[in-house]
């Protein structure tokens, strides 16, 4: 079933909810949000893009394999931790950078922590959709 | 030294770049670096000998007491001594024999690891060093022995040996934790003077039970014994290196070094000295019916190993003494031989002793090589062999009790050896030139140097013992027993009781093998019956587990969905309705009823949609229930004020939806399959646990925890975290490892699902 009226509409609100979900990732530290809902979100809005334009269009707006997006969040989990282990300091304690800039504030490794977790959330979502609607295709 | 391993494993993960290059000499290539490791190791002999031990210290993890200590004194020098001269000979004599086999480069890699993890075991000072290089030695042992691993047979024996000596070294492992727990260190060097605090203590029995089966195992005493005759699939490089020269040697060495700690006692010493009896003369027995060149030797190198394990039993000065020797006896002449036997299998075709004979023209170097060697083992004067059995008697005479008994089995078993050493050493050289599948020839050079090299040494340190050995073994000795030894090597005691003994064996020796002809068709229509076994209980043993593995998988995982939920559903519900029953008299339920008009309504959507959810016809009906289920929660978190978690659900819940949907017309008609006792069953189950979450939360509800985390997370979150969502700064930072554990998860989990979906097996027809 084909709406044109959803499919024009889906590849707006795409952006505007890959926009939101970024928000929702960055505000996640002082107000409700974080990684977690944000990679939620934006599976949601690859979700709606693709029940409007069908499994193909949506694996090529998404360019990617989802399982380079899982593991792009794992690794950057991971070399998050990086610098407390350099530092020896204990494991995963934040470290902070104060870029001075008043918009942004404090940059740290957790944001970038949070970062993994919101590819990794969107991954494994994108991962379980495509799966499934690949298997009804064939 | 911790440097040197890390060469070592290195150097070992390098092989198979040099292998590529440069195929036709890399035995020679190979050969410098245990040749560069045994130079290195001489470079210490005066130190040591002059009573200074080397020591080394390298935290690795000082908070739990885990430390890359090593230690170089008489006992570790004189095992990494023996570990790389015989591993010299062995890397050589393999670039020539592994030449034609597939993955050769592979051998050198696993074959490098064992050694270096050898060094790593014989050098730690701190016993969980140590072990770890014992688990990795026999990993390595695993890898060699089923080196041919198309063979099922490889397969099998190398999962026995590994099974076995695991399982020991699990035994192993709970020990050193119990001798920690006792000496509060694991510093084989701090326990040396809590002797008395160790055995004193209640743990002592258990903790010797335990660190015995591991070095029993390891060093294949009865019952353990099984796993070595059938390690010989393995390429006899490795059979001569891992598995008669030094691997199982592991397990006397750690007796031997935990013998100042927790030994002196009759506990100790009586339990040793039997099973080291028993597997001497047992194993020795074992060995008559055999006519493989490598079994052959196997059996004899388990009666030498019973033998070490009754000296360190008897425990005396002149015991230790005769350990030594016979230690380095035994790893030199069983390495030629070992290494002889796979030059007749490499230049014949075959390793059947019956079908070998007259090669002493097509293969002189061999037989020279094959006499040296056997001399020494057969103990005749004068090489080392010799004196260590000379030294092995004359301890067995001292003992006061079980002397002559005792001496009576020595004999015996060592006739055995006797025979075992005509038929290896001998039989295959001399006598009429028997057909075999290969023309034999002369081995190439790199096979020939390695053996003649190991039997020479027997030759020298026989005529030359106060030269080259007497020192090292003072040194040695004072490792096991606290004292200086300085008793005298001499290779000619003159005319007496032991040298009489000597002569009888070698008589009885000769005898059994001439006897042997005879007896042998009879003999192998023998078979024990399974139940005095040990192999057979292992099977037994093994069996059991795996039908036990089935049983269970077969109930507890049976492929259907709802039964994994019931028994989650049940167990938790039951374990956690226990807890709350015996804790139910300190806490009163005060129900608060004052309900607002939202949350009425809310209740109200909710228990409707969950009718409609489980009363449904229709698959689409039930979706769209269970999403305004959920979304009603939802609606409850936010006005709980728990907005993070309603966001979080909102998310879930559509997402939900959808992916439903996707499944949905995947499915076949909706059907009513399940019976309706089934279905009561169902709804007592459901009903069951509804009403246990209802008390729960009532129950978490009516008392206040005064948690103090709250009061933490709550204050350090801004100052610490720098973020004002507590919920978040905990997730991403004061608990990020929890959360990093989570998303572990979701990933491997996404990969299941992956492998679900995608990878479908051929459906059988």
């Amino acid at each position: 079933m084909y709406s044109i009226i959803l499919s024009t509409a889906s590849s707006y609100l795409l952006l505007l909810l890959l926009m939101f979900s970024a928000f929702l990732l960055l505000r996640g530290h002082n107000e409700p949000g974080g990684g977690f809902v944000g990679g939620l979100v934006a599976a949601a809005a690859y979700a709606l893009y693709f029940i409007a334009n069908g499994i193909d269009a949506a694996q090529r707006i998404v360019r990617v394999e989802p399982q380079r997006i899982i593991t792009a969040g794992l690794l950057l989990a991971i070399v998050s931790t990086i610098p407390s282990l350099v530092t020896g300091e204990q494991f995963m304690t934040g470290t902070w950078f104060d870029t001075g800039v008043p918009l942004i504030g404090k940059v740290g490794t957790p944001l970038l922590f949070d970062l993994g977790v919101y590819f990794l959330v969107l991954g494994i979502t994108l991962q379980i959709i495509f799966s499934l609607a690949e298997e009804d295709k064939s | 030294m911790l440097i040197l391993l890390a060469i070592g494993f290195l150097a070992s993960a390098a092989a198979p770049f040099f292998y590529k290059r440069f195929k036709e000499f890399f035995g020679w290539i190979a050969v410098t670096f245990p040749l560069y490791l045994f130079f290195g190791f001489l470079l210490n002999y005066p130190q040591v000998v002059s009573g200074n031990s080397v020591r080394e210290s390298v935290p690795w993890m000082p908070s739990l007491g885990v430390n890359f200590t090593f230690l170089l004194d008489g006992l570790s020098l004189t095992f990494a001594l023996i570990i790389t001269l015989i591993g010299a000979a062995v890397f050589l004599f393999a670039g020539a024999y592994m030449k034609n086999y597939e993955h050769t480069s592979r051998f050198y890699v696993y074959i490098g690891i064992f050694m270096t993890s050898m060094l790593g075991l014989v050098l730690s000072d701190n016993i969980l060093l140590m072990f770890v290089f014992w688990e990795l030695t026999s990993i390595s042992s695993y890898l060699l022995i089923g080196f041919h691993h198309h063979k099922e047979q490889s397969r099998k024996s190398a999962l026995q040996a590994l099974l076995v000596t695991g399982s020991g070294s699990l035994a192993l492992l709970a020990g050193i934790i119990l001798l920690y727990q006792v000496t509060g260190s694991f510093e084989i060097s701090s326990f040396y003077d809590l002797n008395e605090v160790i055995t004193g203590h209640t743990l002592y029995p258990a903790i010797v039970i335990l660190i015995l089966t591991g070095a029993f195992t390891k060093s294949a005493q009865f019952p353990f014994h099984f796993w070595l005759p059938n390690a010989m699939d393995a390429p006899t490089p490795v059979s001569a290196y891992l598995h008669s020269a030094t691997m199982v040697k592991a397990g006397i060495y750690l007796i031997a070094r935990m013998n100042h700690a927790i030994g002196g006692t009759a506990l100790w010493q009586d339990t040793i000295l039997i099973a080291g009896t028993v597997t001497m003369l047992f194993t020795a027995l074992l060995a008559f019916k055999q006519t493989d060149l490598k079994k052959l030797l196997a059996y004899s190198t388990l009666s030498v190993l019973g033998t070490l394990t009754m000296l360190l039993g008897i425990g005396s000065k002149l015991a230790i003494k005769a350990f030594f020797i016979y230690i380095i006896a035994h790893s030199l002449y069983k390495g030629a031989l070992f290494l002889v036997a796979g030059t007749l299998d490499h230049e014949t075709g075959t390793r059947d002793v019956s079908k070998l004979g007259g090669l002493r023209k097509a293969m002189p170097v061999t037989t020279i090589t094959a006499a040296l060697a056997s001399f020494s083992m057969m103990g005749i004067i004068p090489l080392i062999g010799f004196i260590g059995k000379e030294t092995v008697y004359k301890s067995i005479l001292e003992l006061d009790y079980w002397g002559t008994f005792l001496i009576a089995i020595a004999v015996l078993a060592n006739a055995f050896v006797v025979m075992i050493t005509l038929l290896v050493g001998f039989k295959p050289f001399w006598g009429d030139l028997l057909p075999t599948p290969k023309k034999p020839k002369e081995a190439p050079l790199k096979m020939l140097i390695g053996p003649a090299l190991l039997a020479g040494l027997g030759l020298l340190f026989g005529v030359f013992p106060d030269f080259f050995i007497a020192r090292l073994l003072d040194q040695s000795a004072q490792s096991i027993l606290s004292e200086t030894l300085s008793l005298k090597i001499k290779i000619w005691h003159g005319f007496n009781l032991v040298l009489l003994l000597s002569f009888a064996t070698l008589l009885l020796g000769g005898t059994v093998y001439l006897l042997r002809a005879k007896l042998l068709p009879r003999v192998q229509t023998l078979t024990l019956p399974g139940i005095v076994k040990p192999s057979a209980w292992y099977d037994a043993a093994l069996q059991g587990t795996l039908s036990f593995a089935r049983l269970q998988t077969r109930i507890v995982q049976n492929g259907y969905l709802r039964n994994y939920i019931i028994f989650i559903m049940v167990t938790a519900v039951s374990l956690a309705s226990f807890s709350l029953y015996h804790a139910s008299g300190k806490v009163t339920i005060v129900p608060d009823f004052s309900i607002t008009f939202y949350e009425a309504a809310l209740a109200f959507i909710i228990v409707v949609s969950a009718f409609i959810l489980i009363t449904s016809t229709s698959r689409l009906k039930s979706i769209v229930a269970l999403g305004v289920l959920g979304l009603s929660i939802g609606i409850i978190f936010v006005i709980y004020g728990a907005p993070d978690l309603a966001l979080t659900t909102f998310a879930i819940e559509t997402l939900n939806v959808i992916l439903f949907v996707l499944v949905l017309y995947k499915l076949p008609r909706f059907l009513k399959l399940s019976r309706s006792s089934n279905r009561v069953r169902d709804t007592v189950i459901a009903a069951c646990v509804g009403v246990f979450m209802t008390l729960m939360v009532l129950f978490a509800t009516s008392f206040e925890l005064s948690s103090e985390l709250k009061n933490y997370f709550a204050a350090a979150s801004v100052p610490d975290g720098k973020g004002r969502n507590v919920v978040n700064v905990i997730l991403v930072d004061f608990r990020a490892i929890d959360t990093l554990g989570e998303i572990t998860v979701l990933a491997i989990a996404a990969l299941g699902i992956f492998a679900l979906l995608k990878l479908k097996p051929e459906r059988e027809e």
